[in-house]
């Protein structure tokens, strides 16, 4: 509850413009790209600066209002969605590029920078920023950092957590600290970076990033692999690892999650197959040359129907977005779309999508399967309908065990999205109780009152996904 | 105010007539975001993006919210351009869902008595009548020629109208008289060789504040080689009302159209407004829940087709073609590329100029601020998204912008007129653009202009 004086102190931060509780106002922040989780916050909040997030926060902290740090919602946790409602931060005034350091080779930014605003702002001057999360047209750095977010290129350049460099972040005492620097080198106590990068905006609120940058590679080449056979595709995975190449790009798409994706895309891409893997790999000509050569040998191998070179810049450029609207794409099939993220050593891969058929054979669910398969990172996705309750009630055993599963192969219950409210229930499977009692000691530090991002990542009772209120 | 009697009601008919499903198939990934200019223009406001919008909607549905004021708001200031449509990989029709939600809103909220009166006259009075239509265009004329115009601009009395109205005034094509209006022929005949056989879909504003330009078009067909049927019991494609919340009288335009054309025997129904076609492209949509017309609408959707698309079927491109030097630009409109998805047409055919230097302007794709009345409703947001638009199409350095539609081509004019560009820059329809071509290219070849009044016996061209 948000009482009308602290209101009034509320404006006085961010002017009557910048401060909106409308129903209106208040529905549109209740949720976000996670199926069914809806809930309102009490008010919303625009910021400009990282003086007034400091105001902002020592209030809330004063009245034990919950804060929900949000950058464009596009999170698959449940990660912004306000389930005990209070004060939804928006970072639309906070979005600018800061600076560049060509020399240093580090950019450093607000919180509210599109993803893709960044990419093309440092491509520009011949640097690289590898994450690329699918969402990276609509995603922000603040949401990246805070999800430790990975993308098509992971495989081979690592996830978010690998190019933050030093962060700004107001800490729900109201308390403006920095954390690392543009160092390569930074031993000096613990490392907080490292700590707020994946800590789903319960930690404190990131005001400022600055992120690694490196040297734009100087060429890259896009592969189709085409298979009648899944399993044969999965193997063709970690068989390509195990002959030590690293591509930039190694995923996975099955037959249902191809014909949406082209449906969408139009872009004629082969819906006959069992599945294909989209690699790419980047480097110097002849690397690059060399590389697919043997990755192309290691594929026919493996029995891959065929094995198709983007002849163009364009036609690869297409291929890879068509791969990016996958999640969306797959929406078209039924009216609720629920994706995991569950992730397995990549010598594992065969296994764990050989399990997933049998787990929806098992729970008689439709489960489509495409993912950052290089980095072991798949996302089973069940196209289903919320309000066929018997069938979810399936759909949440069948992901049960999935998870299940993904662990017992030494893997996670989530390779990039993050815990949230979605995956909460299953953290204690994979940290075991010292683990969960190590991580909420750490909560407790930062947020005695618990005021940050409250009822994400540490489970409640209840094992409910589907959370409305009003 | 809504009254809560009102919010009931409209809660109801949210509940019976939205697409549930449709609803749902939005996953909130927000791919959308980045191309809606609402969305932008309002500084990234999620309440004025079409997945903000989708939510509301379904919230009203659910119970969860009420549909007051704000929610008709966010929805009023949608521009209907539908940029969230092609870019959506779950492919929700989100078109679909705003034309029902502001049909609901609509007739069951009372209207202030003058927005009722205004509403009443252009969307049962004047709009569905071809002569009063011409009527009232005459009218403009007169205005136009009696030096009224003059009068009224030089005395200011322009001033007390909303600055989109008296700039608009300004602006507006010089009407044609009532007789150039009625002497419009049912059957035209191709020049040369006749290829194809087309109706031609002449339209409300079209034939009349826009004569000139579909006389151009039907020049151009005639030149493609096509026969053209122009039925007389056409009636206006009811895409203003469609948009404004009556659907009712759009469905009862609908009708008359496919009444009109279905027994042509004709390839296609050529449009030359983008905002048309697109609304005829829907008419299978709007009677979808009639089985009586379903059928009918269908075939009449299926063969509606954009002339810049015919043009470059028929290979008008390769056809002489030439301008003195200048450097080119291309609005899309916004109806006719992401919902007719034509784009690629009109820049093959203005790239086929000689002469011409075809500059892209950048966001291209993204709506003027026209949108119908949105100019005159919205006018302040309407002009944002205007300015905004200037800046880029300023940047191409181009002396003529080029537009496929109607409500952008008075919007970019309007926009010259605003940046003050009038005596340098033009904006001008594609058709009107492709003739002017057509007689530069002659004249150049022959030695002397082609009198395209003369009909079938300048054959010359066709060859
Ligand atoms: C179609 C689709 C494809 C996707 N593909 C990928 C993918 O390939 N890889 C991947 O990893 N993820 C993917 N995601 C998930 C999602 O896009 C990412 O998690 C993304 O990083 C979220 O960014 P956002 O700006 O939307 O953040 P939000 O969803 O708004 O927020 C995410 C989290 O960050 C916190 N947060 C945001 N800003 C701040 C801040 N300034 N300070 C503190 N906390 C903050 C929020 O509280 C929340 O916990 C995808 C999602 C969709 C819908
Ligand atoms: S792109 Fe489509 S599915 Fe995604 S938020 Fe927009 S309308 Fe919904
Ligand atoms: S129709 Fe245009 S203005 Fe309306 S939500 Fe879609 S993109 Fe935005």
């Amino acid at each position: 509850m948000i009482t009308n004086q602290v209101k009034q102190k509320f404006i006085e931060i961010v002017g009557s413009e910048n401060y909106f509780d409308s129903k209106t106002e208040r529905l549109v922040y209740s949720y976000d790209a996670t199926p069914n989780f809806q809930s309102m916050p009490d008010a919303v909040i625009v910021p400009s600066n990282k003086d007034d997030v400091a105001s902002i926060v020592k209030l809330c902290n004063a009245y034990h209002i919950p804060i929900v740090p949000r950058g464009s919602g596009t999170n698959l946790c449940a990660g912004t969605c306000p389930t005990e409602g209070g004060l939804v931060i928006i970072f639309t005034r906070m979005n600018q590029i800061l600076e560049i350091d060509e020399e240093n080779l580090t950019v450093t930014v607000q919180p509210g920078v599109i993803t893709q605003d960044l990419i093309n702002a440092v491509e520009q001057r011949g640097l690289f920023y590898p994450p690329d999360p699918s969402s990276m047209k609509i995603s922000t750095i603040g949401g990246n950092i805070n999800e430790n977010s990975g993308g098509l290129r992971g495989l081979k350049y690592g996830v978010t957590r690998d190019y933050v460099l030093a962060l700004e972040a107001v800490l729900p005492n109201g308390d403006i600290i920095q954390t690392g620097g543009k160092l390569a080198k930074d031993v000096a106590g613990y490392d907080l970076t490292r700590l707020f990068v994946g800590s789903e905006g319960t930690l404190c609120v990131i005001t400022e990033a600055t992120l690694k940058l490196i040297p734009m590679p100087e060429t890259k080449k896009t592969m189709l692999a085409l298979y009648e056979d899944l399993e044969a595709a999965a193997r063709t995975v970690s068989s390509i690892i195990a002959n030590r190449i690293i591509p930039t790009t190694l995923e996975f798409l099955d037959q249902p999650t191809l014909e949406v994706v082209e449906d969408f895309a139009k872009i004629g891409l082969p819906t006959d197959v069992k599945a294909v893997l989209l690699i790419e790999q980047d480097g110097t000509a002849d690397i690059v040359e060399h590389d697919m050569e043997k990755i192309r040998t290691i594929c026919l191998k493996e029995q891959a129907k065929s094995v198709q070179i983007a002849k163009t810049t364009e036609e690869a450029a297409a291929l890879t977005a068509a791969r990016r609207a996958a999640l969306s794409a797959l929406a078209r099939l039924k009216p609720t779309t629920i994706l995991e993220d569950a992730t397995v050593p990549r010598s594992e891969i065969a296994k764990m999508v050989k399990a997933i058929n049998e787990i929806a054979e098992k729970y008689n669910v439709k489960i489509c399967t495409f993912g950052h398969a290089g980095d072991g990172n798949l996302h089973p996705t069940v196209p289903t309908d919320a309000r066929n309750e018997e069938e979810m009630e399936r759909v949440e055993k069948a992901f049960e065990e999935i998870f299940a599963r993904a662990i017992e192969l030494g893997g996670t219950i989530t390779g990039e999205h993050g815990v949230g409210v979605m995956k909460a229930p299953y953290l204690e499977w994979k940290l075991g109780s010292a683990g969960i009692s190590a991580m909420k000691a750490i909560k407790e530090a930062f947020d005695p009152n618990n005021i940050m991002n409250p009822g994400k990542v540490f489970a409640k009772e209840t094992r409910k996904r589907v959370v409305v209120s009003k | 105010m809504t009254t809560s009697k009102e919010k009931q009601i409209i809660h109801d008919q949210f509940k019976e007539k939205m697409d549930y499903d449709e609803l749902l198939n939005c996953m909130r990934c927000g791919f959308c975001l980045p191309s809606c200019p609402t969305y932008i223009e309002s500084g990234l406001k999620e309440s004025h993006s079409p997945r903000g919008r989708i939510a509301l909607m379904k919230a009203v549905v659910d119970g969860i919210i009420e549909p007051d004021e704000d929610v008709e708001r966010t929805l009023e200031l949608c521009l209907g351009c539908r940029a969230c449509e092609p870019v959506c990989p779950s492919g929700v029709k989100y078109g679909h869902l705003l034309e029902e939600a502001r049909d609901i809103i609509n007739q069951n909220k009372k209207h202030s008595l003058p927005a009722k009166v205004i509403r009443k006259t252009v969307f049962e009075g004047l709009f569905p009548h071809p002569n009063r239509m011409k009527f009232a265009t005459s009218l403009l004329g007169f205005y136009q020629r009696s030096g009224i115009q003059k009068i009224a601009q030089k005395s200011g009395v322009m001033r007390l109208f909303p600055e989109t109205m008296a700039t608009m005034e300004k602006v507006l094509p010089k009407a044609p008289t009532l007789k150039e209006m009625k002497n419009r022929p049912e059957f035209l005949e191709a020049y040369g060789k006749r290829n194809k056989r087309v109706a031609f879909f002449s339209g409300c504003l079209m034939d009349t504040m826009f004569l000139e330009t579909n006389n151009a078009t039907t020049k151009l067909l005639q030149l493609a080689g096509c026969d053209i049927v122009i039925p007389k019991q056409q009636t206006c494609c009811g895409a203003l009302h469609g948009h404004s919340g009556e659907k009712a009288s759009a469905k009862e335009l609908a009708k008359r159209n496919i009444q009109a054309f279905e027994e042509l025997e004709v390839d296609y129904i050529i449009t030359n407004a983008g905002g048309c076609g697109a609304f005829l492209v829907d008419y299978d949509h709007l009677l979808n829940k009639d089985p009586e017309w379903r059928e009918r609408a269908e075939a009449f959707a299926t063969k509606i087709k954009d002339v810049s698309s015919i043009l470059v079927e028929m290979n008008f491109f390769k056809k002489p073609l030439k301008l003195t030097p200048q450097v080119i630009t291309y609005q899309d409109s916004c109806h006719l590329r992401n919902v007719q998805g034509t784009y690629f047409e009109p820049r093959t055919l203005l790239k086929s100029i000689e002469g011409v230097t075809y500059v892209e302007m950048k966001e291209a794709d993204r709506c003027c601020g026209s949108a119908g009345i949105y100019n005159i409703v919205e006018s302040e947001m309407s002009m944002q998204i205007l300015d905004h638009k200037m800046v880029n199409a300023k940047a191409t350095n181009a002396k003529t912008i080029v537009t496929a539609n109607p409500g952008c081509l008075l919007q970019m004019k309007l926009g010259i007129e605003r940046e003050g560009l009038s005596h340098s820059v033009r904006a001008i329809h594609i058709v009107d653009l492709l003739l002017e071509a057509v007689e530069t290219a002659s004249l150049t070849t022959s030695g002397n202009v082609i009198n395209l009044n003369e009909d079938k016996n300048d054959i010359g061209l066709t060859s």
